[in-house]
């Protein structure tokens, strides 16, 4: 078979097939960051462009598609597919879709490698970058953040398609046939983003209504680990195109010939492309097992490294700080966050009553200080959830802790929107005094208590004393008039 | 050759008229859009590189990707602008339906015009409704994002077919099949009209044909 093929030939499609496969994963990755992306077009050619289409090559998503390819090229039998998996702030997961690029026996001996087959895989690549946007979890992944992110796998072998629930749909993205094969692209993707079933009573209450599914603490057989897709390496934001520079710095064919087949000259500039300094972000290593935080103000160190049998790396929500620790830690750095005006201390003793106060949610916070607070240090892992739920719980709830401030001791209070001490008497003050005025005297108990006989066995007495000053009394009602 | 046509139908309301139709077009032309051509000598060529973005629906719940290029964005607005004013002065719940054809010219001897040979249609008919309350509204912009979407699948199946493309010409001929006016990127030659018909469904007495874009305004 291959015999029929022209050594050029087989050689051109087997660069296209494995540019194919890179490209394929970055388009699917990179739909999968969260954000819009936005390419130039260029009338002149550039020469790294593969496809004639704009994508830009995020280096770690390549480095990870090379490993997982391991030098061999997608072929019968041996497909290269990206799983694409949610995994929430408490560590659960669920996979969403996976994309196939599969090939199959189907062979076209009459078609043009270097002419149509390049301009079909490129039709091929327009058709995946729309359908990424199309596909349920496309909206997932652009509303990812605080509670869940978006990871990503690349395999090689056999497709598995069993993490993706009951009644998974599968969409073809197209098919391009080759001397050698028939290269089919699809994804299979999760229709059932059921909410939290069964298991809820032996987790604590799902965070906004996280649609989980099922969230099996998956063993991974594979080795491949799994990449978070909203991180960005420093170099990424040179803007700009960079081209995969691989090893044999290969660059893509952008000529073509209008003239027959047969005197078709296709000038590759192999060797000529300048090699582009890859700037890894600090303290990102090449085995992809911690992965730089990506480009938010407040995100200034990286994410924890997990020791975990499966090898598995996990990237933090962008709310999360660094630390290093145990998978505890990082659970719960995921929910470490500035403790601001108004955030309920997180204890059990959180009520929803006393909402009849006005202004209930200005009552003073017990705020401690971040030692000591439960959220950032969790005690030990029994009373974590708990808190969090609480918290997260009250959040939603205007409750405060209306409670007596016997029970606890004022550390600071800080409300929002005051100045500092200007005035002997702070906005904390008053907030304090208001909601805890004294009682009225007239009010208070011992008044009560005096009983109705009492009142009228003194009344004749006063009686007596008034009639006797009756002349001052009229006297007094005459100076009024 | 049969020019080979393609009909898509969407339910839709007045305010989402605009953003579905350019998502429909612009999905076609990103794969009817190839980059620039610039023809060396021996009859060689290169193609430049074509950018993508991505566009977030206002009234949809959608994203679609079309071909980076202001200019075509802006050919395509124009079209889509008319198609909705005309729409909407027709009345209430009317239909219409918006066609992309793609044409190759074929040179005919003088006195004969140019002819255009359409190889590829597609049609896109539009149903107006008026929804009542913000709540209808809400599940129609849900509602219509999914269709949206499956339109937009349907669109790569036939694309990924593979049926008859045009020759790629030669330098002489370029302008017989691509549109080589745009800086940035290069479609196949285009025309987009529309029809109008209103309410009770019978074609409108005046038939509204317009040729939105000609690159060869003979």
């Amino acid at each position: 078979m291959d015999g029929e093929l022209s050594p050029q030939d087989k050689k051109d499609l087997d660069k296209f097939i494995k540019f194919f496969a890179l490209k394929t994963v970055q388009v699917i990755v990179q739909a999968r960051l969260g954000e819009k992306i936005c390419t130039r077009s260029s009338s002149s050619p550039t020469g790294s462009d593969w496809f004639n289409l704009a994508i830009k090559d995020i280096p770690e998503v390549t480095h990870e598609a090379k490993k997982a390819l391991a030098g061999q090229l997608p072929g019968i039998g041996r497909s290269m597919c990206v799983e694409i998996s949610l995994k929430t702030s408490e560590g659960d997961s669920m996979e969403l879709e996976t994309w196939c690029l599969e090939m199959n026996e189907k062979c076209d001996k009459e078609i043009k490698v270097s002419y149509t087959v390049y301009n079909r895989l490129s039709l091929l690549l327009k058709s995946l970058l729309a359908i990424t946007r199309v596909t349920p979890a496309y909206k997932l992944s652009r509303k990812q953040g605080h509670d869940y992110v978006i990871l990503y796998r690349i395999y090689f072998g056999e497709v598995q398609l069993n993490g993706l629930g009951e009644g998974f749909q599968t969409v073809r993205v197209g098919m391009v046939g080759t001397p050698v094969g028939t290269i089919t692209l699809s994804c299979a993707y999760r229709t059932n983003l059921a909410f939290m079933s069964g298991r809820q009573l032996e987790r604590t209450q799902p965070i906004m209504g996280i649609i989980i599914d099922h969230f099996v603490d998956r063993p991974y057989s594979g080795s491949s680990p799994l990449h978070p897709c909203n991180y960005r390496t420093t170099g990424e934001d040179d803007g700009g195109n960079f081209p995969s520079v691989d090893d044999s710095q290969e660059v893509c064919t952008t000529s073509f010939s209008t003239s027959p087949p047969s005197q078709m000259v296709i000038p590759s500039k192999e060797g000529g492309i300048p090699v582009l300094p890859l700037h890894p972000a600090p303290g990102v290593q090449a085995d992809g097992e911690r992965v730089p935080t990506c480009n938010l103000t407040d995100m200034n160190q990286h994410a924890a490294t997990t020791p975990s049998s499966s090898g598995e790396a996990e990237l933090l929500s962008k709310s999360s700080e660094g630390k290093s620790g145990t998978p505890q830690d990082v659970l719960e750095t995921t929910f470490t966050r500035k403790v601001g005006a108004f955030v309920n201390k997180p204890a059990s003793q959180v009520t929803a009553a006393n909402m009849d106060l006005p202004f209930a949610v200005f009552a003073p916070k017990i705020v401690e200080s971040e030692d000591t607070d439960v959220m950032v240090n969790p005690p030990d892992s029994p009373i974590l959830e708990s808190p969090l739920h609480a918290s997260l719980h009250s959040d939603q709830s205007s409750g405060s802790s209306g409670l007596t401030q016997d029970e606890f001791v004022m550390v600071e209070l800080k409300p929002a929107f005051s100045k500092d001490d200007f005035l002997p008497m702070d906005l904390g003050t008053f907030y304090r005094e208001f909601q805890n005025p004294p009682q009225l005297s007239s009010l208070s108990i011992d008044i009560s208590a005096q009983s109705m006989a009492e009142d009228l066995d003194s009344l004749p007495e006063k009686l007596a004393i008034y009639e006797k000053n009756m002349e001052e009394f009229d006297a007094f009602v005459d100076t009024l008039q | 050759m049969n020019c080979r046509s393609q009909i898509l139908e969407l339910t839709v309301e007045a305010r989402q008229i605009e953003e579905t139709v350019l998502a429909v077009l612009h999905t076609v032309l990103l794969h009817r859009s190839s980059g620039k051509f610039h023809y060396k000598k021996e009859g060689t060529y290169s193609i430049g590189t074509v950018g993508t973005e991505d566009v977030d629906c206002d009234f949809v719940d959608c994203t679609y990707v079309r071909v980076s290029s202001d200019e075509l964005d802006r050919t395509l607005r124009r079209s889509v602008g008319e198609f909705k004013d005309a729409l909407r002065n027709s009345g209430s719940d009317g239909s219409g339906q918006i066609s992309l054809e793609f044409y190759q010219k074929k040179k005919s001897r003088w006195p004969f015009s140019d002819e255009c040979i359409p190889w590829e249609v597609w049609a896109f008919k539009l149903n107006v409704v008026n929804l009542a309350n913000e709540q209808e509204r809400q599940i129609c912009r849900e509602k219509v994002g999914e269709k949206l979407g499956e339109k937009i699948i349907n669109i790569i199946e036939v694309m990924n077919r593979h049926e008859y493309l045009p020759k790629m010409p030669t330098q002489s001929e370029v302008d017989n099949v691509f549109d080589t006016s745009l800086r940035d990127v290069q479609p196949y030659l285009y025309k987009i009209s529309y029809q109008i018909t209103d309410s009770l469904g019978t074609s409108v007495s005046t038939t509204m044909r317009r040729l939105i874009k000609d690159t060869l305004a003979l």
